[in-house]
């Protein structure tokens, strides 16, 4: 039975709620064993109700589950009906299509039971270590290439943890006693997440969470469409080239704000490729909603009353909604390009409110070398495998400078070098900004980064290299200059590519200059004394600052106010 | 000659308290803090106090010294010149940080500005790998070199740190050498000297913020040591750490980065000693004043350690937000909550409460200096827990119509709901803000809230203690007596110690307890010749930590190593020792995998024995109170008739029934309805939940 709720007591669950699932993530993060998981906090946690709901979600690192999972609970409740569920049952998949988009990521959910009444269900998931077949690969063709596939299915009965799956997993992944600590990580996460639930209707006599959810679901949803009713109506379009992998993809939004809806369409963008940079649509609709709402909304929590505000939709078999049995695993390459194209469509309503593109698809270093990889000496070639988060530049803002070396829309951390070093044979040599490689404009691009990486061993190593920007650059906003495109060499000279297994020759060095962010607003509109700042930073070349920026220097540096009028008068 | 009277000193943000403990009775005294040069209230204060006192400068044993200089020359970004010398390739790692948006829906972000700025961070051709090997020679000539650049550049401190320093010193060693041709010897810092940890963001930037405060620690501690000599004091100047310790001037003047937040962890050992008096294994503190709240878990009386801190958030409370320091620091979460803490009504329609404070100017619209906007002192004067006519002494009139006002315009009318709906609205929602971070910082630490009792002090927290004790499922509530200069008590139960740290990736696999001992004999060493400068002869504890984590997990738990020294058969122990922890903090162990340590803490401190628990005392009956007043309750939000004392006229072992209103004149303590509470024998008041 429901009971009324007054309205202060609405607002003291509500902070509750998430504050419970806020100790959900943390119990996650901290006990997880995938580097994704604890330092990039690519996880995610919500408490939904028993129609499946989300009613709160955790704020983690990486948007990508965002939509993901609440749809998640959704296909588990359809295969596993609520009143089939019993106290101490745990469900599991990793279903790319029906969980957050690749294999990698294990979604688990536990119904929570008060007094014997099931009352909640509690999510989570995370980006575990390994899960079999090419491992951290973007060179998939199917599905089937890409590991262990675990449909939706009973990790638990009745508090009878499925050993039999255990005993699957083990048996099919790299790393078997982390991948299983990180699934018990995941049940655990859930349990204290039940546990806090528990106490907290207990303290308030709530029988289950009817009348609450309605509130924060409605009240939610209610502040979406005050937002949304106050845009500007209309429909606008925008297109972004980028690399791909065997052939350049362009990516086609149609934005249309209508009522209290935005609906993004994708139609105009590029079919599969035979590659793991497909992205099914689950994943297209979680980092095109985080897009629209960083940029509309970002105080309004995340629940089911948020994300029904917008509506992603896509043909099927374009590269955004990739549907069985394509490649998914490298998904994040596409699907962190789609807030830039969001905003290019927002940018035409909201003039001088989004930034300007950005490095956007991270530039993780997954180094490894092994048999079969880098060597063919079988069990004497020393094997490591390690994965490391950088970031390019990110797109000028409409009143700031982009941030250097700084993931957008993904919010990972890096690794330190030290602890690199200390795990693997790998020296990184330099670690540094990388000057010029932001765009030009009144507010300059983030500046990506250059990297140098050896090998203290004399033998090979390799990359899996699965970048962006290499060839088309993210692009500025009115009038700003585009950043500078990525790239990755040998020490020794060579180009490489990047996309695919590069191999580093024993004793050559790897080097990767990763991409600048767009600039916003015409360069010749920058303050001069930015602009010497930059070139006295280094963070510009000094040619620069007259040929994109027409300031003219003084010896000393300072801006000669008189000639930058002048040569800016002159174009 | 000196006595045994010992002098406690506290530079707050806005006032400077000073303590003075005699045999058998102490002095307290408050003074503005003098921002343009700090030591004069000290020296103000100090005669002041011993004047009042009636004793000689002379007469004084110890001074002990807290103090937020340092802190707030970083906040306010006043420091020295400061230059950091690194390994070649790698000066942007201080602006790099951990290359992350710690907001993640903020699109507007910004991260604070490096200490150094970039043409001041110099490279050196030098190359050191993860085990100590040197895999290319410093270039000497290229440190010459910086060491000019630096001088002709005006810079006056230097931090130097170079890539696995913390493994292999040498370099860092040789190129203070050569720098020391240009500039003092003392103002170039080493990593490896400061926080000889691995991960160089963090070592970076906790050893340039030593350097960024040192100049300026180094004049100030001079000039306070003169100012003390001048009026004669002979007894020694020992500094307040964050790790609530004290040290030796010398100490604090090489490594002044850990005097930060010196006052909060005095606040902390005030709690521990309360703590012990009280019988209270598992204590929460909770402080409370006008801008922030502060939150430390006391276990077996002893405050959480850890070695983590950020200074000057840039997005206020917002972590990842501020500079990392990593320092030996009593573990504590800051929250923007306090009586000024500013109520307003989101999009959401949801009563959200700080972290901006309406300070003391404006301050909250009840103090009629034209503030408008209702903040938590209106909303508990809404709620009639405030009499108008005695806050703060009577020092401050209140206007009970302004709160009204402001917490109608601001809150009731758009909720459209009654005013003392959303006043209660309005400290429901504070307290259950705090409530949470207390819950998530108990979870993060594999702690509970629940069945603690909390200890209670600052302006604010005797009002939201006994709530905020119900939410978190806590049952006792004790407040102490002159709360208002905690801190500085607190500096008086501190012992001289000091902690070290080393990092050395051990896996238990390939133990060797040689290398451990070696380890630890060294760090010992280190320890005991700071710890022996402040307190010679004076018996020592030992405590070893080992920072332990499953081979392939990135984040260390602190497992409490046994006694050295360590001999083969040592290992079941640190495994034990390692599982016990991780049990506690998640709930299982998982079997099968390596185990690793990767750092290692040696904490050295005089052996101070905690004060006894005071005896219960006997049953006195409570006088009647000095009047009614219709409050509402904070549990039930129903108007109820409140029994008024004063807190003097309270004999221990006095009981009275919630609702009641304790008075004083620092402050008032709330008894909601369903509570209980009277003075213990050294006249806290002991708030205890009746019955569920």
């Amino acid at each position: 039975m429901s009971r009324p709720i007054n309205e202060i007591e609405v607002q003291i669950l509500w902070n509750r709620l998430l504050s419970v699932v806020e100790e959900q993530a943390q119990t996650l993060v901290r006990t997880a064993f995938s580097t994704a998981a604890r330092e990039a906090g690519d996880i995610s946690a919500g408490v939904f109700d028993m129609k499946g709901r989300m009613l709160a979600q955790a704020v983690t690192g990486t948007p990508g589950h965002i939509n993901s999972m609440a749809r998640s609970v959704v296909h588990f409740l359809d295969a596993f009906p609520a009143g089939t569920l019993k106290d101490g049952d745990i469900l599991i998949t990793n279903d790319p299509w029906k969980g957050t988009g690749h294999l990698f990521d294990l979604t688990v959910v536990t119904p929570i039971f008060l007094d014997g009444q099931a009352v909640a269900l509690f999510a989570c998931t995370t980006h575990v270590v390994d899960i079999g077949g090419l491992g951290v690969s973007a060179e998939g063709r199917q599905i089937y290439h890409e590991g262990l596939y675990i449909p939706l299915m009973y990790l638990a009965r009745q508090g009878a943890m499925n050993e039999d799956l255990l005993g699957m997993v083990r048996a099919n992944v790299r790393e078997p006693v982390q991948v299983v600590g990180d699934i018990y990580a995941l049940v655990a996460c859930n349990e204290t997440g039940g546990h806090r639930l528990r106490e907290m209707m207990r303290e308030f006599a709530l029988a289950d969470l009817d009348t609450l959810g309605e509130e924060i679901i409605a009240r939610s949803r209610r502040a979406m469409a005050d937002v949304i009713a106050k845009l500007p109506q209309g429909t606008w379009s925008a297109r972004m080239t980028i690399d791909g992998f065997e052939a350049p993809v362009t990516l086609a939004a149609t934005l249309t704000i209508a009522g209290d809806r935005v609906h993004v369409d994708y139609a105009g963008t590029s079919g599969l490729s035979r590659y793991a940079i497909n992205c099914p649509i689950c994943y297209t609709e979680a980092y095109t909603s985080f897009g629209v709402k960083a940029a509309l909304a970002p105080w309004i929590p995340n629940n089911t009353g948020t994300l029904d505000a917008v509506i992603v939709t896509a043909p099927e078999n374009t590269i955004v909604n990739a549907p069985h049995p394509a490649a998914v695993y490298a998904r994040s390459v596409i699907g962190h390009m789609l807030p830039d194209i969001v905003y290019g469509c927002l940018d035409q309503a909201l003039p001088e409110t989004v930034p300007a593109e950005g490095t956007s698809s991270l530039w993780n270093l997954s180094l490894l070398a092994g048999h079969g990889l880098t060597g063919t000496e079988g069990s004497a070639t020393r094997a490591f495998n390690v994965t490391t988060f950088h970031s390019g530049g990110a797109g000028a803002r409409p009143r700031q400078d982009g941030l250097s070396a700084t993931p957008f829309p993904s919010g990972v951390r890096n690794v330190p070098v030290e602890i690199t070093e200390a795990i693997t044979p790998l020296v990184v040599w330099r670690k540094e900004l990388r000057r010029g490689s932001g765009g030009a404009g009144r507010q300059r691009g983030g500046l990506g980064q250059r990297m140098e990486i050896g090998s203290r061993e004399h033998a090979a190593f390799g990359i899996q290299a699965r970048f962006e920007r290499g060839v088309y650059p993210a692009r500025g906003r009115s009038g700003g200059g585009a950043g500078a495109t990525g790239r990755l060499s040998l020490g020794s000279g060579g180009a490489l590519a990047i996309k695919g297994l590069q191999i580093i020759p024993a004793g050559d060095r790897l080097i990767v200059e990763m991409p600048g962010g767009g600039g916003y607003g015409d360069p010749f509109a920058r303050d001069p004394a930015l602009v010497a700042r930059d070139v006295r930073y280094g963070l510009i070349e000094a040619e620069a600052a007259e040929a994109a920026y027409g300031v003219v220097l003084t010896a000393a540096g300072e801006p000669d106010l008189a000639a930058t009028a002048r040569l800016r008068a002159a174009r | 000659m000196t006595g045994s009277a010992r002098l406690a000193v506290d530079i707050g943000g806005t006032f400077t308290d000073l303590v003075l403990a005699l045999p058998g009775r102490s002095l307290s005294a408050k003074l503005l803090t003098t921002h343009d040069a700090p030591e004069r209230a000290v020296l103000d204060g100090v005669a002041d106090i011993l004047r009042e006192a009636g004793i000689a400068p002379a007469d004084l044993a110890l001074v002990i010294h807290g103090t937020t200089l340092a802190t707030n020359a970083l906040i306010e970004r006043k420091g020295a010149r400061t230059a950091l010398v690194t390994t070649d390739g790698f000066r942007d790692s201080l602006e790099m940080a951990y290359e992350h948006r710690f907001e993640q829906y903020d699109l507007y972000m910004e991260r604070p500005e490096p200490l150094v700025p970039r043409p001041w961070r110099f490279e050196v051709p030098e190359r050191v790998a993860a085990d100590g090997t040197v895999l290319l020679p410093m270039d000497e000539a290229a440190v010459d070199r910086i060491g000019a650049a630096a001088k002709a550049a005006g810079v006056e401190a230097l931090a130097v740190c170079f890539l696995h320093a913390y493994q292999n010193p040498a370099h860092e060693a040789r190129a203070r050498q050569i720098l020391a041709r240009y500039l003092p010897a003392e103002a170039i810092c080493l990593s490896s000297e400061v926080c000889p940890e691995i991960r160089e963001y963090e070592r970076t930037s906790t050893t340039v913020a030593n350097a960024y405060v040192l100049p300026l620690m180094e004049r100030y501690l001079g000039r306070l040591e003169d100012g003390l000599r001048a009026l004669g004091a002979t007894a020694p100047l020992l500094l307040m750490m964050s790790s609530g310790g004290i040290t030796t001037v010398g100490t604090a003047r090489r490594f002044p980065i850990r005097l930060v937040e010196s006052g909060p962890a005095g606040g902390a050992i005030l709690a521990q000693i309360l703590a012990a008096e009280n019988g209270i294994d598992r204590a929460l503190a909770f402080d409370m004043g006008g801008t922030t709240a502060k939150i430390t878990l006391i276990d077996d009386m002893k405050p959480q350690q850890a070695r983590h801190f950020e200074i000057a958030r840039a997005a206020r409370f917002v972590k990842g937000s501020g500079i990392p320091v990593r320092i030996p620091v009593i573990d504590m979460v800051e929250i923007g909550a306090g009586g000024g803490s500013i109520a307003r009504v989101d999009g959401l329609g949801r009563i959200t409460v700080g972290p901006d404070s309406a300070g003391s100017m404006p301050g909250p619209a009840c103090y009629g200096r034209g503030g408008t906007l209702p903040t938590v002192t209106d909303a508990d004067l809404v709620l009639d827990w405030i009499d108008p006519a005695r806050f703060a002494g009577g020092h401050i009139a209140l206007t009970p119509a302004a709160a009204a006002e402001a917490c109608a315009a601001s809150v009731a009318t758009p909720l459209a709901m009654a005013v003392r709906d959303a006043a209660l609205g309005i400290t429901e929602i504070v307290t259950e803000t705090m409530a949470s971070a207390a819950r998530v910082h108990a979870v993060e630490n594999g702690k509970e809230t629940a069945g603690r009792t909390m200890i209670a002090f600052g302006g604010a927290a005797p009002l939201h203690a006994a709530r905020m004790a119900q939410k978190l499922g806590m049952d006792r509530v004790l407040v102490p007596v002159g709360a208002g200069v905690g801190s500085a008590h607190g500096f008086l139960g501190a012992p001289i110690g000091y902690e070290v740290v080393r990092t050395r990736l051990v896996p238990l696999a390939a133990f060797d307890a040689a290398l451990v001992n070696s380890l630890f004999e060294a760090m010992r060493a280190e320890a005991e010749a700071v710890v022996r400068l402040g307190a010679p002869g004076a018996a020592l504890s030992e405590t070893r930590t080992g920072f332990m984590r499953y081979r392939g997990q990135g984040h260390e738990v602190p497992v409490t190593l046994p006694p050295g020294p360590y001999t083969a058969d040592s290992l079941p122990a640190f495994r034990a020792a390692f599982e016990a922890t991780y049990h506690a903090m998640y709930g299982r162990t998982i079997p099968r995998l390596e185990i690793e340590a990767l750092t290692w803490t040696l904490a050295l401190a005089e052996t101070k024995p905690l004060p006894a628990r005071l005896a219960d005392p006997p049953d006195a009956p409570a006088p009647p109170p000095s009047g009614t007043r219709r409050i509402v309750d904070p549990g039930t939000g129903g108007v109820v008739e409140a029994a008024i004392h004063d807190r003097a006229s309270l004999p221990p072992g006095a009981r009275i029934i919630g609702p009641a209103v304790i008075v004083e004149a620092e402050t008032s303590t709330l008894v909601p309805a369903g509570f209980r509470a009277g003075p213990n024998a050294a006249g806290h008041i002991l708030i205890e939940r009746i019955a569920r």
